[in-house]
C-alpha cells in the first residue's frame, strides 16, 4: 500500500508488539495463534449555539490474541505493550485455554488459504491527521451557523461536531499471515431543533463522513439539510392503522438491507438464528433485489484487502434477482455448515465471527421521485426506531417516522407510528428500486418501495 | 459456551486515566491508556487546550470521600476459577434442555467485571469504589414441524456468587426455554391504538425510555427535551411516582460514588405525576444553580460523563395486578422486552416486546408475535389508569446507551394499565 513514511513507522512498531506476542504465546505451548495489534488517533470537538462544548483528543493502542492448544480457544486483550507485560499476557491467554472445550471447528485457516498479496485499497488520507482542534471547530461552527441562518424556526441545537480519527493495525497468525493496514474517517454532524405546537420538539440531523477529506459534503450545506429536516417535520401526526404501500428512502432502506446481512451471516445461520438459515437457492426477495459485499470498493467505508483470518477479501454476491446465493462465512462458520469460507470473517485476534465489509443493495435505473407514482396513499419513511427484529422469525416491527404519500406526491409529516411486515414477506414485495445508491456508509441501499406493510398509528 | 460446549473463554485488562478540563460550558477531554507519570502529564495537557487563557498551576488538597458501600461483595465471580464458571453455564444448558424435546440448541454466556475507579476533582474531592458486575445470559431455540422460535432471559448485577443463590442458573435455563416454547404458538399481534397493560419488573424499560431520558439534565440545558421548564408541572397521571435510585443493594444500576466524585442519592423525578427535578450532572447543575445529584456517569476513563440514569423505578400503587387484567376487554399484555429507544426532542419512544398475550374479556388468551410498542412519553403516561401494588425490580440485564457511551442500568415498575398505546401488530382486523 501506499502509505506516508511516518505510517509505515507505526505498522512496523505494532508488527514487533505483534511478533512479541506471537512467539510468547508459541513458547508457552499455543499450537495456533493469532495477534491483531491497533492504534489510532482520534479528535472530537463539538460546538453548540456558537461556543465551544467538548474537545477531546486520544491516541489509543492495543492488542488481542486468540491462542489455540489442543483444540482449546481462548482470547485475550491488553493496552500495556510493555514487552514484560506482553509475555505474561500471552502466557495467561495459553493457559485460560486449558478451561476451554476441545472444538476441532476453531482451527485457522490452512496457511495455503492465506493470502500474501494485498490490493490498494486508498483508505488512508494524510490530510486527516494533520486537521487541528481549531479547523474542527471552525468546521462545525460553519455548519451550526448554516442550520440557524437557513429557517427561522430552528429555535435550538444538539450540537454540532467534527470528528476525524486515523488508525493503524496489524495482523500476525501462526500460519505465516502478516497484514497491514491503516485508514482515516471524518465526519460532521449537525442537530437542529424547531418547536412545535404542541410543545413538541422536532429535531433534524444530518451528517456527512467519508475516508478522504475532500470528499466531505460542505459544512454548510449539512447544516442546511440538518434543518430543513427538522422544519419539515413540524406539525406531524399519526396516519390511521391501515395497510399501505412504503417507500424508504435510503438512509431507512439501508437499516432494511442491515437486517438481511444480520440474517446472512454464517454465525446466525449455524446458531440457528436466522429464517433464510435454510434457504440457499431460494428466492427470498423479488427479482428487483441483488444485494452485493464488496470488499474491495477503493476509499469504501468498509474496505478491507484481506479478513480477519487472514484470507484474501473477495466480492460476494448474496442475493442475486432475488435468489440466496451465498452466506458470508469465516472458517469456523464455514466448517459448522459444511461450506466454503467467503473470505468474510471480522476482527482478527479474538473470537472469530462473521462480519460484512461494504454490503449494498444494488441500484435500480429509476428515478427515487418516480416510487411515488401511483401511490393514491401511502408512506414515506425517512426514520425509523428500535430495535424491532428477531433474525430467528423474520418478524419486523419498528417505530417510523417520515411523510405521508397522497396522490403520487410526498404530502405532511408523519410520526409516532409503526411499520411491520415479516422480511420474508417484505423483501418479495420490493416493487421498485431507485437509482439513488451512494457508498458513504458500510451498509448502503437506494431508496425502494414495498408493495404493502401495516401502519400502526391512531 | 455454544451447543453444550464452551467455544472459548476470554478475558482482557484494561486500565487508564481520563482527564477532564471545564471551562464555562466547554469542555477538553483527553485520556492515556496507562498510569505512568508521563503519559498521564501528557493527557493532562491535551486537555487542557480548551483553556487557552492559560494561567498557572496550584496545588490542590484532596481529602478522600467515605462512601456507603451497596454492594458489598464476599467473593468477586472475576476470583471464581474457571472450572467452577463452566459449570455455572452447564446447569443452565442442561435445565434449558430439559424443558422439552423441542429444544432444539442453547447457548449461554457469563461475563464477571471487577472495576476500580479513584475520581478526583480540582474541588478537592477524592472518592475511591470498586464496582463489581456480573451477568448470566441464555438463549434457547426450540423448533415445532413448521417454525422456529427464541426465548432468552439473563440477570445479574453488582454481586457475587450469591446472586446464584438467589437466582439460579437453572431458573434462567427454564425462563429462556418457556419464552422459546410459548413463541411456538404466538399470533400475529394487533395492529393500532389499544389499552396495554405492563407486567411488573421489565417493564420499567417503558419508563427508562418515555420519561427517564427527557429528564437527564444536559437535554434541559441545551432546551433540546420536551420536559424543559415543566418542574411543577403535570407530566403524568397522579398514580406515578418515578424515582432514579442509585442505592438498590446490588443492582445493575447502583452506583457508591458518580463519575465526578458526587455522592448520589434517591432522587425523586416525578411525584403524584408531577415533576419534580432532573437528573443534574456537575455542568449541568452550576448551570441551573442545583445541586448535582451524583448523575454524572461514563462508560470508562475514555469518555466524559453525563447525566445518566442508575436505577429507575415506577413505585407500587394500590390496585390487584389480577384486577387490572380483568378491566381490560380488548388490549395485550405486555411482559418481557428486548429493549427500547426515544427521540428525546419530540418524546417518542418504541420498545420492543418478547413475551406478550392478548387480553380479551379480561383473561389472558394467545401469545402473540414480537412487535414493537409506541408512544409519546408525556401522553403515555397521562393515560396510567391502574398501578398495582406488585412493584418488582428487572433482573439486572440492561445497558443503556447515550452518545455511543454504554452503561449498565437497573429498571423496575408494578403491573401499570396504560388506557392508550400503539401496538405495531400486523393485524389490523
Amino acid at each position: 500500500m501506499s502509505l506516508p513514511r511516518s505510517s509505515e513507522r507505526i505498522l512496523d512498531e505494532l508488527a514487533g508488539h505483534a511478533e512479541l506476542a506471537l512467539a510468547a504465546a508459541k513458547a508457552a505451548g499455543a499450537e495456533h495463534a493469532e495477534v491483531a495489534a491497533g492504534q489510532g488517533r482520534d479528535l472530537e470537538v463539538s460546538v453548540r449555539e456558537g461556543s465551544v462544548e467538548l474537545v477531546k483528543e486520544a491516541q489509543s493502542h492495543g492488542l488481542s490474541i486468540r491462542v489455540i492448544t489442543g483444540d482449546r480457544v481462548a482470547t485475550s486483550s491488553t493496552t500495556d505493550l510493555q514487552p514484560d507485560a506482553l509475555r505474561r499476557f500471552a502466557a495467561t491467554a495459553v493457559e485460560m485455554a486449558s478451561i476451554s472445550e476441545a472444538d476441532p471447528f476453531a482451527l485457522p485457516p490452512d496457511p495455503k488459504e492465506l493470502t500474501r498479496t494485498f490490493v490498494d485499497l486508498d483508505l488512508f488520507d494524510v490530510r486527516t491527521d494533520r486537521i487541528t482542534a481549531a479547523r474542527g471547530v471552525k468546521e462545525a461552527m460553519r455548519a451550526e451557523k448554516a442550520a440557524f441562518k437557513q429557517d427561522r424556526r430552528i429555535t435550538a441545537s444538539e450540537g454540532a461536531s467534527f470528528s476525524r480519527s486515523s488508525g493503524h493495525s496489524v495482523l500476525l497468525t501462526s500460519g505465516g499471515f502478516c497484514g497491514r493496514t491503516a485508514g482515516t474517517y471524518q465526519s460532521i454532524v449537525v442537530q437542529a431543533i424547531a418547536d412545535d405546537a404542541d410543545g413538541k420538539k422536532r429535531n433534524g440531523a444530518y451528517w456527512t463522513g467519508s475516508r478522504f477529506l475532500e470528499e466531505l459534503e460542505p459544512a454548510a450545506e449539512v447544516g442546511r439539510e440538518a434543518a430543513r429536516r427538522a422544519v419539515a417535520s413540524l406539525g406531524a401526526t399519526q396516519l390511521p392503522t391501515g395497510v399501505y404501500p412504503i417507500v424508504f428512502d435510503r438512509e431507512a432502506a439501508r437499516a432494511i438491507v442491515g437486517l438481511v446481512a444480520s440474517c446472512v451471516v454464517g454465525d446466525a445461520v449455524y446458531r440457528q438464528r436466522s429464517y433464510l438459515g435454510e434457504r440457499l437457492g431460494d428466492t427470498i426477495a423479488s427479482a428487483k433485489v441483488t444485494i452485493v459485499d464488496d470488499p474491495l470498493l477503493p476509499r469504501g467505508p468498509g474496505s478491507r484487502a484481506y479478513d480477519g483470518e487472514g484470507r484474501r477479501a473477495r466480492k460476494n454476491t448474496i442475493v442475486s434477482r432475488g435468489v440466496l446465493q451465498s452466506f458470508l462465512l469465516d472458517s469456523y462458520s464455514a466448517r459448522k455448515l459444511g461450506l466454503k469460507p467467503t473470505g468474510s470473517a471480522g476482527g482478527g485476534g479474538g473470537v472469530p465471527h462473521c462480519s460484512t465489509s461494504n454490503l449494498y443493495l444494488k441500484a435500480g435505473r429509476v428515478d427515487p421521485k418516480s416510487l411515488l407514482r401511483g401511490i393514491d396513499r401511502g408512506l414515506y419513511v425517512t426514520r425509523m426506531m428500535g430495535f424491532g427484529f428477531d433474525a430467528t422469525t423474520g418478524n419486523f416491527s419498528r417505530g417510523a417516522e417520515g411523510f405521508a404519500i397522497e396522490n403520487g406526491e410526498l404530502a405532511g409529516p408523519v410520526g409516532e407510528i409503526t411499520i411491520s411486515r415479516n422480511l420474508d414477506e417484505l423483501l418479495k414485495g420490493i416493487d421498485a428500486v431507485a437509482n439513488d445508491l451512494q457508498m458513504r456508509t458500510s451498509v448502503a441501499s437506494p431508496s425502494f418501495r414495498v408493495d404493502q406493510m401495516t401502519v400502526a398509528g391512531r | 459456551m455454544e451447543d453444550g460446549r464452551v467455544r472459548t473463554v476470554g478475558g482482557g485488562v484494561d486500565c487508564g486515566v481520563g482527564v477532564r478540563v471545564v471551562l464555562g460550558a466547554a469542555v477538553g477531554y483527553a485520556y492515556a491508556e496507562s498510569l505512568e507519570p508521563e503519559q498521564m502529564l501528557a493527557a493532562a495537557k491535551t486537555a487542557s487546550q480548551v483553556a487557552v487563557a492559560g494561567g498557572g498551576t496550584v496545588a490542590v488538597a484532596v481529602k478522600r470521600k467515605r462512601l456507603a458501600d451497596h454492594y458489598p461483595v464476599a467473593d468477586e465471580v472475576v476470583d471464581v476459577e474457571g472450572a467452577a464458571r463452566v459449570a455455572l453455564l452447564r446447569r443452565a444448558d442442561k435445565a434449558a434442555r430439559k424443558v422439552s424435546r423441542k429444544i432444539v440448541r442453547v447457548d449461554t454466556s457469563l461475563v464477571a467485571v471487577h472495576k476500580e475507579i479513584l475520581v478526583v476533582g480540582s474541588d478537592g474531592t477524592m472518592a475511591y469504589d470498586i464496582q463489581p458486575m456480573v451477568r448470566i445470559g441464555v438463549s434457547a431455540v426450540a423448533k415445532s414441524r413448521s417454525r422456529t422460535e427464541t426465548g432468552s432471559s439473563g440477570g445479574g448485577g453488582r454481586r457475587g456468587l450469591d446472586y446464584f443463590d438467589e437466582v439460579s442458573p437453572e431458573d434462567h435455563g427454564q425462563e429462556a426455554a418457556r419464552i422459546a416454547i410459548v413463541n411456538l404458538d404466538s399470533r400475529p399481534a394487533p395492529a393500532g391504538s389499544m389499552p396495554v397493560v405492563l407486567a411488573p419488573g421489565d417493564s420499567g424499560i417503558l419508563l427508562h425510555e418515555a420519561v427517564g431520558h427527557g429528564l437527564e439534565a444536559d437535554f434541559i440545558r441545551k432546551r433540546t427535551s420536551m420536559y424543559t421548564d415543566r418542574v411543577g408541572k403535570s407530566v403524568a397521571s397522579p398514580l406515578v411516582t418515578v424515582v432514579d435510585d442509585p442505592s438498590l443493594t446490588g443492582s445493575r444500576g447502583s452506583i457508591n460514588i458518580d463519575d465526578e466524585g458526587v455522592v448520589p442519592r434517591e432522587h425523586r423525578l416525578i411525584v403524584g405525576g408531577k415533576l419534580r427535578g432532573y437528573m443534574q450532572d456537575r455542568i449541568s447543575s452550576k448551570h441551573f444553580g442545583a445541586k448535582p445529584t451524583g448523575s454524572g456517569r461514563r462508560e470508562s476513563f475514555r469518555e466524559v460523563p453525563m447525566p445518566r440514569m442508575t436505577n429507575t423505578l415506577m413505585l407500587a400503587g394500590e390496585d390487584d395486578p389480577e384486577d387490572i387484567i380483568r378491566s381490560v376487554d380488548k388490549g395485550i399484555y405486555a411482559k418481557k422486552f428486548s429493549g427500547g429507544q426515544v427521540n428525546i426532542s419530540n418524546g417518542d419512544f418504541v420498545f420492543s416486546l418478547t413475551e406478550g398475550y392478548l387480553i380479551e374479556k379480561g383473561k389472558l388468551t394467545a401469545p402473540l408475535k414480537g412487535v414493537n410498542l409506541i408512544g409519546n412519553g408525556p401522553q403515555a403516561l397521562t393515560t396510567v389508569s391502574r398501578v398495582g401494588h406488585d412493584f418488582e425490580l428487572s433482573d439486572g440485564m440492561w445497558t443503556c446507551g447515550k452518545d455511543g457511551q454504554s452503561v449498565p442500568v437497573g429498571v423496575g415498575m408494578p403491573t401499570v394499565k396504560l388506557d392508550k398505546l400503539t401496538v405495531g401488530g400486523t393485524n389490523v382486523g
